[in-house]
């Protein structure tokens, strides 16, 4: 079952040049479902319809894009300059491996040598100002002709499993593409009693941007955003509500920055738990915005979403528990099967 | 009026959560409309119909508010805001849950009162436990702040006049209405105080020829105000701009035509900051014509919001006369 993720969290695919995800979705998801198209922007679409009149039609969200950096310039010494792409803390960057490009050039976020350093800098973090990439070229043309202005780059990370957990890069939101990957495998003698259109979005992690055209293109009558969401169950204040916590369950968000829940589809999503007996949990922040955001306004469409909590998001390696990978899946397919009762 | 806004005031309904003040402006505005219906987002229609241009009339519903993110293991609940909420307005408030829990904002010990933030404040419900708490409020329930509407001099001091004089507003409008040309919606819409969403859903459902907003404005009438001219007791104000939208002179113009051809006392409005539905309907679909009449307010965002009469009064003519007149005709270049 992880395999769909770990093929998926090792994709290159920052935002703006999602093509290798792209093409991995593509090429899990097209047996299960009846055509995939794309648009100009890059978004992917599976069409996975029920056969049935007027079967409410329901799109499934989750981004494939994630967050990296850009080179914009290259020294006289051959060290590349660059630029986050997305929600990149920069106290993270030092010393991280990173690949950059259609080439996959490997390269090491550099920083000055504790040796080098003034007294004054060991005090506080490097800036962004202060880092660079080296990618070992010996000037600025060797470096230029290999990575020019304009390549993309993600962290080098690898995918591991450990006892029941898994770590790798990109699980936001790559765990919720593999969420929605596996939704759409199913078998031969079930079917669900809606109409799927399943987007693999792109540049969300830039401002939702992708998604903004999907309300109007896709024309859905409900819509659920999958999602890989921080968990905050690492050493904090006393009375600080983590976000989320590993190993209770799939989280559903009442609210974030940019959206509201649908409080009938959290009814749902609740009930349909509660009935198989799926853990889940409130996600109990309400920072950070979804896909949901731009779509559920165009018109009014009831919106949620569904996220796996996921340590250390937005940095170079995350941790994910598989129990709750499996229970985001199963509380989908089961909420998915039963939908009538949202009607 | 007087009546109406004190039950409307009154009413529950943080964004996201305007199932009880929806219903109570569904009955109030129905015997004066057409037709009445409910969006996907949840906003609330009532329509005249009419031959001319589409007039969308947005006041949102919703009020400022929050959600429950953490309950401890004391029984006390722990907040993050809906909508622009100050932390140190809401010290000692009462408030309401939407499962209709009470409780009180209280605060730890802090050494400087700059130092509150969300993270410092919590609801007391009166739970002896965590385990009581729980059965009384959970995760993700909504709140929102009470208090009582009271008079004082012919201003009225209310919690979230912000934005419910504008639907009382719009409800006199349509019962006052006589003969109209327009086709007009009267929308009360939802989610404004988190972002104009339900008017962006709203206006591009409608695709309206025009779109007014009703809601209030900031004023510079008290001590150490922000240097502007809105003023309570000086009439409805004609807004010019504010952070969410440069009113297209047509519009501006037009209102203040109304105004002066039948005397309505009004001021202009140039407001700093902030934004209302009027933004959201003027960047709709390829772009809408788009304009607000204000109430000036004083304390918005807080319990106490206080505005004048005598100003509502006057925003009720003027747009029952800008409603009555030939929009198609006084938008023309």
């Amino acid at each position: 079952m992880i395999h769909i993720l770990e093929k998926y969290s090792k994709a290159f695919g920052v935002s703006g040049h999602e093509e290798d995800i792209r093409r991995r979705i593509e090429e899990s998801v097209r047996d299960h479902v009846d055509s995939l198209s794309t648009d100009f922007m890059g978004n992917l679409y599976a069409h996975k319809p029920c056969g049935r009149k007027n079967a409410p039609h329901l799109l499934l969200v989750a981004h494939m894009d994630e967050v990296g950096l850009l080179i914009n310039g290259v020294e006289s010494n051959g060290m590349l300059r660059f630029v986050p792409v997305g929600g990149v803390d920069p106290r993270l960057l030092v010393s991280k491996r990173v690949i950059l490009g259609k080439e996959r050039v490997p390269g090491v976020i550099g920083a000055k040598p504790i040796h080098l350093q003034s007294r004054d800098e060991w005090k506080s973090p490097i800036p962004l100002s202060g880092l660079y990439i080296d990618i070992g070229a010996s000037d600025e043309k060797e470096a230029a002709a290999k990575v020019p202005p304009g390549t993309a780059g993600t962290f080098h990370t690898f995918f591991e499993a450990q006892e029941d957990v898994v770590f790798g890069k990109a699980f936001d939101d790559r765990a919720g593409c593999a969420l929605i990957t596996e939704l759409l495998m199913t078998e031969e003698d079930e079917s669900y009693p809606v109409d799927i259109t399943a987007v693999f979005t792109v540049q969300e992690e830039v401002g939702l941007r992708g998604a903004s055209l999907l309300a109007e293109r896709v024309r859905p009558d409900f819509v659920i955003a999958f999602e890989g969401t921080t968990a905050g169950d690492v050493p904090r204040d006393d009375y600080a509500s983590p976000s989320t916590e590993m190993r209770k369950g799939p989280a559903i968000s009442f609210m974030d920055r940019t959206a509201i829940g649908s409080p009938r589809l959290i009814e749902h999503l609740k009930k349909t738990a509660e009935k198989n007996k799926i853990p889940f949990q409130m996600k109990k922040t309400v920072s950070g915005g979804t896909d949901i955001g731009v779509i559920h306004t165009k018109g009014g469409i009831p919106s949620v979403v569904v996220s796996v909590p996921v340590r250390y998001i937005h940095a170079p390696r995350g941790i994910l528990a598989v129990e709750d990978y499996k229970n985001t899946i199963r509380l989908a397919k089961a909420a998915l099967m039963n939908f009538k009762e949202v009607l | 009026m007087k009546a109406l806004l004190k039950k409307v005031v009154e009413t529950f309904g943080p964004s996201g959560r305007e199932d009880a003040i929806r219903q109570l402006l569904l009955d109030e505005i129905k015997p004066y409309v057409d037709r009445t219906f409910i969006d996907n987002m949840g906003n609330l229609h009532a329509v005249k119909e009419g031959k001319g241009a589409r007039v969308m009339v947005a006041a949102h519903m919703d009020e400022i508010g929050f959600v429950v993110t953490h309950i401890d293991e004391k029984g006390f609940l722990r907040i993050s805001p809906v909508g622009g909420v100050a932390p140190v307005r809401c010290l000692y408030q009462r408030v309401l849950l939407e499962n209709g829990a009470r409780g009180v904002v209280g605060v730890e010990s802090v050494k400087n009162p700059n130092d509150i933030d969300f993270s410092k404040l919590y609801v007391d419900i009166g739970a002896r436990d965590e385990k009581e708490a729980r059965k009384l409020a959970q995760e993700g329930l909504f709140g929102a702040f009470l208090n009582e509407m009271t008079e004082m001099n012919g201003l009225i001091t209310a919690k979230s006049l912000d934005d419910r004089v504008g639907c009382v507003i719009a409800v006199e409008a349509a019962r006052q209405l006589k003969k109209s040309p327009n086709e007009i919606h009267f929308v009360f819409t939802v989610q404004e105080e988190v972002g104009l969403r339900g008017a962006i859903a709203a206006a591009y459902n409608i695709e309206p020829d025009l779109g007014i907003a009703l809601d209030v404005t900031g004023t510079g009438d008290t001590p150490d105000a922000p240097k502007m001219p809105m003023k309570l007791r000086e009439g409805v104000a004609v807004k010019i701009k504010d952070n969410s939208l440069l009113v297209p002179r047509r519009v501006k113009d037009f209102f203040m035509r109304v105004a002066e051809k039948n005397k309505i006392t009004y001021q202009p409005e140039i407001l700093t900051f902030g934004g209302t539905d009027a933004g959201a309907i003027n960047l709709s679909r390829s772009g809408v014509l788009a304009g607000c009449l204000s109430i000036p307010t004083r304390y918005i965002h807080s319990v106490s919001e206080t505005a004048s009469l005598s100003d509502i009064e006057e925003a009720i003519k003027l747009l029952v006369k800008i409603l009555e007149s030939d929009v198609k005709k006084e938008l023309e270049d």
